[in-house]
């Protein structure tokens, strides 16, 4: 548990990724606001958010992917550090998922004329929160490290197809307003000269590593907390 | 000539169309010389500020973890 943040290299007391996230973000907040966009009715300058919402949307995406993944590892190895980092990795996705939610019911009240829809995906994105939520409830509700660990990683699995299901899966199977869901074109058909992946692709990484950064600082104290609880 | 009158009918039935589409209204007069810089300025700033903020919090963290060993 001791091995994060200080075998890696390191550029001013800092990870080196950690520079990198900062560069990429800091590169997607000034140059999406100053970079040519397609002329749109409707989005007007709102397409702008798509550097922002949707990237950090599929910053939180990958995180939960990568959370699943250190469950899967927790199940087979058995081993302390996989089952924090996979816990702390769905906190953070919760913080990034309740500022998707509100970033986006702020566009939609501009776009679409209301905060919130009974919309297929937003419905969906409510229940998949919801569904990460119990995860944290689940986990609060047991004490003993083994069984919480294990119970905890296979309600992950779980919880993640649950979540894919209802914000990828059933919005393209009905109607819906969002981009990309209910057979509307997604953003990729309005950037027609491929200026905004510029932005859109480093804004991704950059929102991603971020997150990372905030669940290395959230393990690393886990692991003191863990650390002084032994010591006792 | 009658098919160049043609022509210029039906490209005059498409005018309004295209006229629309450029009609769209965006922040040109704000890009040009309204100051945008300032706003991409302020929201730099306290982006750096954050940014400054959790590289504190991550060295304190370190000078914690050697603490502790």
């Amino acid at each position: 548990m001791q091995k994060i943040g200080e075998t890696s290299t390191q550029i001013l007391g800092l990870t080196w990724w950690k520079w990198i996230a900062i560069v990429l973000v800091f590169f997607s907040l000034t140059a999406g606001m100053i970079l040519d966009v397609p002329k749109l009715p409707i989005l007007h300058e709102t397409i702008r958010n798509l550097y922002y919402h949707v990237t950090q949307w599929f910053g939180m995406m990958i995180i939960l992917t990568a959370s699943l993944v250190y469950s899967i590892v927790h199940l087979a190895k058995g081993d302390r550090r996989s089952d924090i980092i996979a816990s702390e990795g769905i906190n953070v996705a919760l913080f990034m998922g309740t500022l998707g939610l509100l970033t986006g019911m702020l566009w939609a009240k501009n776009t679409w004329g209301t905060y919130w829809t009974g919309d297929a995906k937003l419905n969906g994105v409510a229940m998949g929160m919801l569904v990460y939520l119990a995860y944290t409830v689940l986990r609060g509700s047991m004490d003993e490290e083994q069984k919480r660990g294990r119970v905890s990683a296979v309600y992950n699995i779980f919880a993640y197809v649950m979540f894919m299901v209802f914000i990828m899966v059933l919005p393209r199977m009905t109607d819906s307003l969002h981009p990309g869901n209910g057979g509307n074109p997604g953003f990729g058909g309005y950037d027609l000269n491929n200026n905004m992946k510029l932005v859109f692709y480093p804004a991704i990484i950059g929102w991603t590593l971020l997150g990372v950064w905030l669940i290395n600082i959230r393990v690393r104290m886990k692991s003191i907390e863990e650390k002084r609880k032994m010591n006792w | 000539m009658k098919n160049v009158n043609r022509i210029l009918v039906w490209l005059m039935a498409f005018l309004p169309v295209s006229a629309f589409a450029q009609d769209v209204e965006m922040a040109d007069i704000l890009h040009e010389n309204g100051k945008i810089y300032v706003v991409v300025g302020v929201i730099a700033i306290i982006f750096i500020g954050l940014v400054v903020y959790l590289i504190t919090i991550d060295r304190r963290l370190t000078k914690i973890e050697k603490e502790e060993k």
